[in-house]
C-alpha cells in the first residue's frame, strides 16, 4: 500500500513544476500559498490578457486618474486584483468605462490631446517598470531564502515525524536538499555542520522514502557519489524495457521483426553491440504468447543476460558447461552460437526450475544438450576434472542489480545473506575452474557473472579465484561497461580485476550486472607466481592457506568483516595459527600431511589425484621455509604498504 | 538411461511411421554434428524414466557418467510411455516430425489460435491439405507461413474433406505448441 502511494506521489512529483517554485520551506509556506494563486494566474493569464491589457490599461488609467490615487508600490499586485474585481463587477464598471471612453472621444480633437496621450504613455511606462521590479523582487526573495532556510531537522522534529506516517513530499524535498548540499559540501555547508550528520539523515530519509533497509542503503552510499546514488535509486524504481533475443537456429532478426510488426508489436533493434536483440516498447498481443514465441523463434530475455554469453563466445564443436542454467535463456543462446554442434551440459540444482529449462530447450530447437540435476560444486567430480572447454557460471546471488524486477530485495537482504552468497559463489567458481581443461585447443575459459552490484559477490570472488587457482583475468570483449573496482575502501584486489565489467541501470539502461572472464593457464592446483606485484605475491603465498581456513571459518564466524577479506587484519590475526601449523607440517610424515591438506582444503578440492598430492606437499614444504624468511621481511614492509598500495 | 528393447522400439517406430512414413530411415540415419570429432556420428533412441529421447551417440557417450537420478534430459525428448505400455508422442518431437512429415495440413491465420488452444481442426480453418490422406494417418499442422504448430490424427481422407460442411472435424488434435504455456508441468 505504501509502495503504491509512493509511486503515485513519485509520478505527481515529476509532473509538478520545477524546483524553484515548489521548494519554499515551512515558515514561508503560508505566505507562499497566498501568493500562489495570483502567481499562477499571472503566468497563465498573460497571453490571454495581453490584448486585453492594452484596453484595460487605458480604462484603469481613467479610473485612477479620476480617483487620484497614486498607489505606487501596490499597483503591480493590485492591478490584477483589481482586474479580478473588475471581472466580477463587470456590469457595474462597464458603464463607467464606457463613459470614460466617451469622454476620451469627446476630447480627442482638442489641443490638450498630446498632453493627455503623453501622460497616458508615461503612466503606462511607470506601471510596466513597477511590474518588472516586483517580479524581480519576488524572484530574489525566493532564491535568497533557499540556502538560508535549509537545515537538518532537530531531534524533536525527527521524533514528531517518527510518530506519524512519513510525509513523503517533505521527505523528498529534504532528500533533494541534502543531496544538493553534499554534492558541493565545501561551499554549501552551513557553519558547524558535519558531513556524517548529513549522510546519516540522507540514509534515514532514503530508507523511508524508497523502502530500502539500512544495510543496503549503507553499502550503496559507500559505493557511489551522492548524485550518482540518486540516479541509481531512481533507475531502480522504474522497470527496464522488455527485450527479446532472436533464435538464430530458426530465423533471422529481420524476418522476426517483420512478422512481429505485422502482429502489432512496437520494436527496435536492441543496440549496436547485439545482432540478435530486439527491444519491445509495447505490443497489442502478449509478447510471451505469440505463435512465434511458441514456435521458438525468440526468447524473452533481459539485455544484461546477453552479456555473459557474448563474453563466453563458444565455438562450434566445443564442450560447454552451464552451471546454473535455468530457465535456459543463456543456455539456448550458447546453443544458437554453437549452431547445435558440440555438447552442452546444462546443470540446475533446483528441481522445480528444471521443467522450465527443458521446455525452453525443446521449444527453441536445441538438440545438443544434456540436462542434469546436480549441485554445482559436485560437477567436477561427476564430469571429471579438466574435461570441458568452456564454463559459464551465472552464479546465484543477492539480486541487488535487479531491484527493478523484484522490490523485495530492497528489504530482505542483510550482510549475512551477502556473505552466504559470497561463500557459495567462491566454492562454485573453484568447481568451475576445475572443470575446464587448460590445454584445450580452442578454449580454457570461464565466464563468471552475477546480477548483483555488491563487491563481496563480484570482485572479491574473482580475487579469491586468482589466489587459489592458476587463472588469469582476460578482457571480456564488452567495451561498454564500467571496469570493476580493483580497490574499495580498505580492500585491495589484484589489479587485473579492472578487466571485469560492471553494468548499471542508470548508465546503460540494463539491469545491474557483473561479468568476468577468466582463462585457465594450467591444470595445476596452485596459482603461479608470474606478473603479480611483489607485495600481493607475498600475500598470496602467505594467505593461500589462510583462505582455506577462511572458507571453513566463514560458516562459523558471523562478522561481515572477515568475509570481506580485509588482508591486513587477516594476516595479523592468523599469523598465530600459521606459526602453530608449520612446526607440525615439518615434523609429520607425508601421510599425515596428506590428511592435513585434505582437512585444510575442505571446500575447494576433493579427491585430488595422488600425483598432485605429492607435488602439493613438496610445494607446501618449500613455501613453509620461504615463509619464515619472508614473514620478517613482511613486518618491515607492513610499514611501507600504505604507500605502495596506490 | 538405456537403449530401447525390441518391443519398445517397434512401438515407437510404428507411431513415427504414421507421421513420417518412409522418411523414418532418414530420421534414424541422420548424420549428427555434435561431439568433438569431425566425422559425423549417428542418432539413436534412449529410454530414461519412461521417456524416449532422440540423441546422437556422441552425446550418449558423454552422458553415461551422469547418474540415473540426476539425468533429466538428453537431446530431444520425443515421447513417453504410459503405465499401460503404449507410447505417446509429445509436442517436443515436433521439430523432427515437421522436417520429415508426409502428410501436412496448413491452417488459415484466423484458426491458428483456435488450434493453439487445443481445439481440433475444422474444415472452415483449412487452408491447404496434402493429397492421399487416409483416416488414421498422422498429420502435422502448419500455419500458412510454414511454421509448425502441432500434430494430430486425420479424421477424414482428403477427398471426404472436400465434401464436409465447414464445421466438420478434419484433424483430431494431439499436440500443439500452445502446450508449452498451458501444460508446462506435463512435459
Amino acid at each position: 500500500m505504501a509502495a503504491l502511494t509512493r509511486n503515485k506521489k513519485n509520478r505527481t512529483n515529476s509532473q509538478t513544476p520545477p524546483l524553484n517554485k515548489r521548494t519554499k520551506s515551512s515558515p514561508m509556506k503560508k505566505a507562499a500559498k497566498s501568493q500562489k494563486p495570483p502567481l499562477k494566474k499571472q503566468r497563465r493569464c498573460i497571453p490571454e490578457e495581453k490584448p486585453v491589457i492594452a484596453t484595460d490599461e487605458e480604462e484603469e488609467e481613467e479610473i485612477e486618474q479620476s480617483l487620484q490615487g497614486d498607489e505606487g508600490s501596490e499597483s503591480g499586485s493590485d492591478f490584477f486584483s483589481d482586474g479580478d474585481g473588475e471581472d466580477v463587477n463587470d456590469d457595474g464598471d462597464a458603464d463607467d468605462l464606457l463613459d470614460g471612453s466617451d469622454d476620451e472621444e469627446g476630447t480627442l480633437d482638442s489641443d490638450s490631446d498630446e498632453s493627455d496621450i503623453e501622460i497616458k504613455s508615461r503612466a503606462i511606462d511607470k506601471k510596466r517598470k513597477k511590474e518588472e521590479q516586483d517580479a524581480k523582487d519576488e524572484f530574489t526573495m525566493n532564491i535568497k531564502e533557499q540556502p538560508d532556510e535549509f537545515q537538518l531537522p532537530t531531534k524533536k522534529e525527527l521524533e514528531a515525524e517518527a510518530l506519524g506516517a512519513p510525509d513523503l513530499p517533505n521527505l523528498q524535498i529534504r532528500i533533494r536538499e541534502i543531496v544538493r548540499v553534499l554534492s558541493n559540501f565545501k561551499d554549501l555547508r552551513p557553519d558547524g555542520a558535519k558531513r556524517t550528520d548529513y549522510v546519516d539523515q540522507l540514509k534515514a530519509d532514503l530508507c523511508s522514502y524508497y523502502g530500502y533497509n539500512e544495510f543496503l542503503i549503507g553499502t550503496l552510499i559507500e559505493m557511489f557519489s551522492v548524485v550518482e546514488l540518486m540516479e541509481l535509486i531512481e533507475a531502480f524504481e522504474k522497470k527496464r524495457p522488455t527485450s527479446i533475443r532472436t533464435n538464430t537456429l530458426k530465423t533471422r532478426r529481420r524476418d522476426l521483426a517483420d512478422v512481429l510488426l505485422n502482429r502489432g508489436v512496437n520494436l527496435d533493434p536492441l543496440s549496436k553491440w547485439s545482432k540478435v536483440g530486439l527491444i519491445v516498447y509495447d505490443s497489442q498481443v502478449p509478447i510471451g504468447a505469440t505463435p512465434e514465441y511458441l514456435a521458438g523463434f525468440y526468447m524473452l530475455q533481459s539485455a544484461s543476460s546477453f552479456l555473459p554469453v557474448m563474453a563466453l563466445a563458444p565455438q562450434e564443436k566445443e564442450r560447454v558447461v552451464d552451471m546454473a542454467a535455468a530457465p535456459g535463456g543463456k543456455t539456448t543462446y550458447v546453443a544458437a552460437l554453437m549452431k547445435n554442434t558440440g555438447i552442452i551440459y546444462a546443470n540446475e540444482m533446483k528441481v522445480p526450475r528444471l521443467k522450465s529449462l527443458c521446455a525452453n530447450l525443446h521449444r527453441m530447437g536445441v538438440t545438443n544438450t544434456i540436462v542434469c540435476n546436480y549441485d554445482g560444486r559436485e560437477l567436477s567430480k561427476v564430469l571429471g576434472q579438466n574435461s570441458v572447454d568452456r564454463v559459464l557460471l551465472d552464479a546465484p546471488c543477492s539480486g541487488t542489480g535487479v531491484i527493478s524486477k523484484d522490490e523485495s530485495v530492497k528489504t530482505s537482504k542483510s550482510a549475512d545473506d551477502i556473505n552466504k552468497f559470497a561463500h557459495l559463489q567462491k566454492q562454485l567458481i573453484l568447481s568451475a575452474i576445475d572443470l575446464v581443461d587448460a590445454n584445450s585447443k580452442t578454449g580454457g575459459y570461464i565466464v563468471y557473472s552475477t546480477c548483483s552490484i555488491m563487491i563481496p559477490e563480484n570482485e572479491a570472488v574473482i580475487d579469491y579465484a586468482l589466489k587459489k587457482r592458476d587463472v588469469k583475468v582476460v578482457p571480456c570483449g564488452l567495451d561498454f561497461g564500467q571496469p570493476g573496482f580493483s580497490s574499495f575502501r580498505e580492500q585491495r584486489f589484484h589489479p587485473s580485476v579492472e578487466k571485469t565489467r560492471r553494468f548499471y541501470p542508470h548508465v546503460h539502461n540494463m539491469d545491474g550486472f557483473f561479468v568476468a572472464k577468466l582463462k585457465k593457464m594450467s591444470n595445476a592446483m596452485q596459482p603461479t607466481e608470474t606478473d603479480k606485484p611483489a607485495e600481493t605475491m607475498r600475500q598470496a603465498q602467505v594467505s593461500s592457506s589462510d583462505d582455506d581456513e577462511e572458507a571453513e571459518a566463514i560458516e562459523e564466524l558471523k562478522k561481515p568483516s572477515v568475509a570481506n577479506g580485509q588482508p591486513k587484519r587477516e594476516s595479523n590475526t592468523k599469523e598465530y595459527k600459521k606459526r602453530q601449523k608449520f612446526p607440525r607440517s615439518k615434523e609429520t610424515h607425508k601421510g599425515k600431511r596428506n590428511t592435513s591438506i585434505k582437512s585444510e582444503s575442505g571446500s575447494g578440492t576433493v579427491e585430488e589425484p595422488r600425483k598432485q598430492k605429492k607435488k602439493r606437499s613438496q610445494w607446501k614444504n618449500e613455501i613453509a621455509q620461504a615463509r619464515e624468511e619472508k614473514r620478517n621481511a613482511m613486518r618491515e614492509n607492513a610499514k611501507e604498504r600504505p604507500k605502495h598500495r596506490k | 538411461m538405456r537403449p530401447l528393447d525390441e518391443t519398445e522400439t517397434t512401438v515407437v517406430f510404428e507411431k513415427l511411421f504414421k507421421f513420417v512414413g518412409n522418411n523414418l530411415k532418414k530420421i534414424v540415419e541422420n548424420p549428427s554434428d555434435e561431439g568433438p570429432e569431425s566425422t559425423p556420428g549417428s542418432y539413436c533412441f534412449r529410454l530414461q524414466k519412461n521417456r524416449v529421447y532422440y540423441v546422437s551417440d556422441a552425446l550418449v557417450k558423454r552422458a553415461t557418467n551422469i547418474s540415473r537420478k540426476n539425468l533429466v534430459s538428453l537431446g530431444t525428448c520425443i515421447g513417453k510411455y504410459t503405465h499401460a505400455g503404449s507410447f505417446h508422442l509429445t509436442i517436443m518431437s515436433l521439430n523432427i516430425l515437421a522436417a520429415n512429415a508426409k502428410h501436412k495440413v496448413w491452417l488459415k491465420p484466423t484458426s491458428e489460435m483456435s488450434f493453439l488452444y487445443g481445439n481440433h481442426v475444422l474444415k472452415g480453418g483449412l487452408g491447404r491439405i496434402t493429397d492421399s490422406i487416409v483416416p488414421g494417418d498422422g498429420v502435422v499442422v502448419f500455419s500458412m507461413s510454414d511454421v509448425p504448430l502441432g500434430f494430430g490424427i486425420a479424421a477424414k481422407s482428403t477427398q471426404d474433406c472436400r465434401k464436409l460442411d465447414p464445421n466438420g472435424i478434419v484433424v483430431l488434435h494431439q499436440a500443439d505448441i500452445g502446450e508449452y504455456l498451458r501444460d508446462e508441468d506435463e512435459l
